[in-house]
């Protein structure tokens, strides 16, 4: 088998996308790392006592201290004059990082700490269940924003977690999807090669969550990206400095939503096509927002097969 | 087995699990039409598949999970899912 630093034998769900994510993630930032991780899917499944799927150093501690303990890992290596060993990363899933684990992550953006947060965005608490978090799209079905008479789902838009990073001047954010892996890769080495606190958010589909079919994980990812609901950008200085332009004209949010049983309601129940419009609404603020639509559609289609 | 307060486990421990038992399907790499793209390496969420040679990849019975991803993407479908007997 190829080398890698994130092995095979982890227990993810198949078709799982954290996985995926978690391997681009430190494949690309190479065997001079510490990691560290927030509870959730991706410490529960690639670390199981007493194996590890890891073959570089990685903690987990606490749902909500990913942030505080890569804080103290960086301290230490600045303390024992041994900062330039090793990179220090911190990941968490979409709960570890815009609920639970917001105040560790704005402590380590406003202490300055050289690390790059990685969240690995699966838009739910899936490892307990399928609870809603507070990156759960709208209209989405989870144990904790069920559909039903009255409900749609969930009824909050996703947090702008970017927007939080970028006002308390970081110097490097960017969103990515693992349908796009060598973007991913791209951005984690830029990341690495920036001083002070960095923050990639990265898109990872969850079939068993979003009940789709574990083989589309990567067509339900692009299609995330190519309807605009899930804009791909860099902001450098709280600048927003490059973006992910997708084919013109983008894609019906309808495409995206019915590959996903999380979906699935707003196609059965009477009267979800105004739910599908306000849907739509958010992807054409993102699109108009971002300016995420192409000049010309060609010149996406060549650069998408040079990828 | 000596148990260590908080735990700790050895790196690249994993290996020993056996995942490609949760298998229903199984890939076959038909080796006629590939490219050499390495678009199924790539998207392996297990990281099993790799390349013999150049335009010619093969995974890891042992840890595939049959999830089927590196058929969807494979451009010339190169890759079909079949039941496994086992």
């Amino acid at each position: 088998m190829e080398k890698h630093l994130f092995l095979a034998g982890h227990t993810a769900c198949y078709g799982c996308g954290e996985a995926l994510g978690a391997r681009l993630v430190v494949d690309a930032a190479g065997p001079n790392i510490i990691t560290t991780d927030a509870t959730g899917c991706l410490e529960v499944f690639s670390s199981r006592w007493p194996q590890s799927a890891w073959a570089v150093p990685f903690i987990h501690s606490l749902f909500e201290n990913s942030a505080a303990v890569a804080s103290g890992v960086e301290a230490a290596l600045k303390a024992l004059g041994r900062q330039g060993e090793a990179k220090v990363i911190a990941q968490g899933g979409d709960g570890g990082t815009a609920d639970i684990g917001l105040q560790c992550l704005s402590g380590m953006f406003e202490r300055g700490h050289d690390i790059l947060y990685v969240c690995y965005d699966n838009e739910a608490y899936m490892n307990t269940g399928v609870q809603r978090s507070g990156l759960t799209p709208y209209d989405s079905d989870t144990r904790t924003s069920p559909f039903g008479k009255v409900s749609w789902g969930n009824r909050y838009l996703k947090k702008d977690m970017p927007a939080i990073a970028a006002a308390h001047g970081v110097p490097y954010i960017a969103t990515a999807s693992v349908a796009y892996p060598k973007d991913v890769q791209a951005k984690v080495k830029k990341a690495l090669s920036i001083t002070g606190p960095k923050y990639i958010q990265v898109h990872v589909p969850c079939p068993l969550g979003w009940k789709s079919d574990p083989a589309l994980t990567i067509k339900v990812a692009k299609l995330a990206v190519e309807t605009g609901l899930y804009p791909i950008f860099e902001m450098e200085n709280g600048v927003v400095t490059k973006v992910r332009k997708i084919p013109r004209p983008a894609k019906p949010v309808g495409e995206y939503l019915k590959l996903q049983g999380r979906f699935a309601h707003l196609f059965k129940k009477g009267g979800g096509e105004g739910e599908v419009k306000k849907i739509q609404q958010i992807a054409d603020e993102n699109i108009k927002k971002y300016g995420l639509l192409s000049e010309a559609a060609e010149k996406v289609a060549v650069e998408a097969e040079k990828e | 087995m000596k148990v260590i307060l908080g735990g700790l486990a050895q790196p690249a421990t994993s290996l020993a699990n056996n995942t490609g038992t949760w298998r229903n399907y199984i890939p076959v790499f038909l080796q006629k039409t590939c490219t050499g793209c390495t678009m199924c390496a790539i998207v392996c969420p297990e990281g099993c598949v790799y390349s013999v040679e150049k335009r010619k990849f093969t995974f890891d019975a042992k840890y595939c999970k049959g999830c089927g991803m590196c058929a969807a993407e494979c451009p010339v479908d190169d890759i079909e899912m079949v039941m496994e007997e086992k």
